[in-house]
């Protein structure tokens, strides 16, 4: 329950464009602006596109491309974040506007979509306009596509060496401790908390002496209800699950438009970790109690977050 | 990866280089090294040793015609009170035979290290390795340190000669804890002189890549590699030392860059092409590893090399491309004429 007040105080900042309405003043004036600022964003895209195509960008060791991801990759998923799911962002105040941390959500969805609309939320809504560098699976940097444009927006592999580089360099840096069997769980075990791993985290954490900020969404459980998994065929695939859900495979493609739940997502208090010697790392009593404390918050955070938005559909 | 720590008592008093060999120095790597050793005035002798002879003349530096998979290396270590050997005969391209390149390689560099374990008067090794012992996968961390394991270890090619070489270098340097053992694993060479696979992958008329990958590549400015050995040649800097250009290019990047037109295919039609290209088209070498390399890309970390020496790679990796871009004549890309003829047509508002 300790959290409730910080979710009521970041609520009148939610939802940005219903302030911008109201402004609709003199018709005129806006059309003038308007061809101006569109000549303008011709011109900038132009720019956009020739550096593009020259080759004349910087990218980071870890692959990240910043202006392909700020021009390209964000305004592709954006409408999905701000339309489609209606993404709320609570307890924003919890992330730093410097510095390392390490977010810990829970990964449901049967796609990893979770992922990237908490990349989209703090990077549009956290007043310091953070990258978030997901740790994903191996299994992403296998298949043709996904592999290159995660690495381009920002994201890489999950593994201790990545992560401490990443935390060193002073980023924040997500995970999903429950990996497969989170986000590949079937909808009748929605929103319970799947084992999260040997708490690989943690330790990381304590390496590198970061808050660790836990982090609910609510919301992707309901886009693909997973209601059956074919076996054979992830097997034959090489994938760690073939999901059936109620439209996929039955209407081919258009099972895939995932379904327009309404999301949540919270950012409870930083669980510091410089109390702690970064020796501890390699105690496993610290690093399990610390894991189970970060998955019982969460745990905790879901069912808040769940009594507060109510249903799933059909809500604005 | 078991990699040797540049070790604590570099202390010891580093009488400095007198007799220097220099295996490998026929081709462009030895003479280079040969030719900035030669300049040193504090070397006596500098002696080269290859197979065939050298292309280009080498100045002072004696010429030694032999083959370093016989024994004969070590009447020549014995005879000149070699001192300091550069190890720098690792065989890339190898796709043309590779039988023979394993054997220049490994049998090479044993012949070479037995010689080297006899002599009395040997107190320095330096071996030019590849940042190919790393192997090349999606499993792979982002940067690779020299204390981290390959994920997916190199099976074949000259990248699996490398790790066998270091482990063979790692054996000599037990048994002879006296010696001050460099290995330098090197990112890819590009510059104004590189004549490698790669160099001739990317004069392709059309460059074939793989679909849906983009790997992260980083290279070595030849001037930069050559520096790197005379350094480790002159001074005592024991250990194992990742070597490469800062910063990261993205193939994609690359390519536009030096304006190569793309041609995106999958992974099993680039190898169709570059086998027909080593048949056809003089592309020596396109091999398996390149390949791999090419689809995932490699990333070094450099820290331990920039603090040993003091001292940082003048070209970056995207400066090494461009130099090695701009000095071959890797052209204006079409797509970008295109661009740039469409939005500032001529008697436009430009």
């Amino acid at each position: 329950m300790k959290h409730e007040p910080v979710m009521e105080e970041a609520r009148p900042e939610m939802r940005p464009e219903a302030q911008v309405i109201p402004l609709n003043t003199d018709a005129a004036d806006r059309l003038a602006h308007d061809s101006e600022s569109l000549d303008h964003k011709i011109a900038s895209a132009l720019r956009f596109v020739r550096r593009r195509l020259s080759g004349e960008y910087e990218i980071d060791e870890f692959g990240f491309d910043p202006e392909l991801n700020d021009r390209l990759l964000l305004p592709i998923l954006r409408p999905l974040y701000e339309r489609w799911f209606r993404v709320e962002m609570l307890g924003l105040e919890n992330v730093p506007d410097d510095g390392a941390a390490l977010v810990v959500g829970n990964h449901s969805g049967t796609l990893p979509i979770d992922g990237v609309m908490l990349q989209v939320g703090l990077h549009d809504d956290h007043p310091a306009h953070r990258n978030l560098r997901l740790l994903g699976a191996d299994l992403v940097y296998q298949i043709p596509v996904l592999a290159h444009l995660a690495r381009k927006s920002g994201h890489t592999l999950a593994c201790q060496a990545d992560a401490a580089r990443l935390l060193a360099k002073g980023q924040v840096v997500g995970v999903f401790p429950e990996g497969f069997k989170g986000v590949g769980k079937p909808y009748s075990e929605r929103y319970k908390l799947q084992r999260f791993g040997r708490g690989g985290f943690v330790a990381t954490a304590l390496r590198a002496q970061v808050p660790i900020i836990p982090c609910a969404i609510v919301g992707a459980e309901e886009i693909y209800p997973k209601i059956a998994d074919l076996k054979p065929l992830a097997r034959l695939l090489g994938f760690p699950y073939f999901p059936v859900t109620p439209t996929w495979p039955l209407f081919g493609a258009l099972g895939l438009v995932p379904l327009p739940s309404k999301w949540i997502i919270a950012f409870g208090e930083p669980i510091p970790t410089d109390e702690y010697d970064p020796a501890q790392a390699d105690d496993h009593m610290t690093v399990f109690d610390l894991t189970d404390q970060v998955r019982e918050t969460i745990q905790n955070m879901l069912y808040d977050l769940l009594r507060r938005r109510g249903p799933a559909f059909f809500r604005v | 990866m078991s990699s040797m720590r540049p070790s604590a008592s570099r202390a010891r008093a580093s009488a400095p280089a007198r007799v220097v060999l220099v295996t490998g120095v026929s081709r462009f790597l030895g003479a280079r090294v040969a030719d900035a050793l030669q300049a040193d005035p504090g070397i006596e002798r500098v002696i080269g040793v290859d197979t065939v002879p050298p292309a280009m003349p080498i100045g002072r530096t004696e010429f030694v015609r032999i083959d370093i998979r016989t024994p004969s290396i070590a009447k020549i270590i014995n005879a000149a009170e070699v001192d300091t050997v550069v190890h720098l005969n690792l065989v890339t391209m190898t796709s043309a035979a590779r039988m023979k390149a394993k054997e220049i390689n490994v049998i090479g560099t044993m012949q070479l290290l037995a010689a080297c374990q006899r002599s009395s008067a040997m107190r320095k090794i330096v071996v030019r390795s590849s940042a190919a012992v790393y192997g090349s996968s999606g499993h792979d961390p982002a940067v690779f340190t020299e204390d981290d394991e390959p994920v997916l270890p190199p099976t074949s090619g000259y990248a699996k000669d490398a790790v066998e070489v270091e482990g063979y270098v790692r054996g000599l340097a037990r048994r002879r804890s006296d010696l001050a053992v460099s290995v330098l694993r090197f990112a890819n060479f590009l510059g104004p002189s590189v004549d490698s696979p790669l160099s001739r992958y990317f004069h392709m008329p059309v460059v074939p890549t793989v679909f849906g990958f983009d790997p992260r590549l980083q290279f070595i400015h030849e001037d930069d590699g050559v520096e790197v050995l005379r350094r480790m040649a002159v001074e005592d800097h024991p250990g194992t030392f990742n070597v490469a250009g800062d910063g990261v290019v993205l193939l994609s990047q690359a390519l536009r860059r030096a304006g190569r037109s793309i041609l995106r295919l999958p992974a099993p039609a680039v190898q169709t092409l570059g086998d027909m290209g080593r048949r056809f088209g003089g592309l020596k070498g396109f091999s398996p590893e390149l390949l791999r390399w090419l689809t995932y890309g490699r990333v070094l970390d450099t820290e331990r090399l920039a603090v040993e020496l003091s001292w940082r790679p003048k070209y970056s990796s995207d400066e090494a491309f461009a130099d090695f871009a701009d000095s071959q004549g890797l052209g204006q890309s079409l797509p970008l004429a295109l661009f740039d003829r469409l939005t500032n047509p001529p008697g436009g508002r430009r």
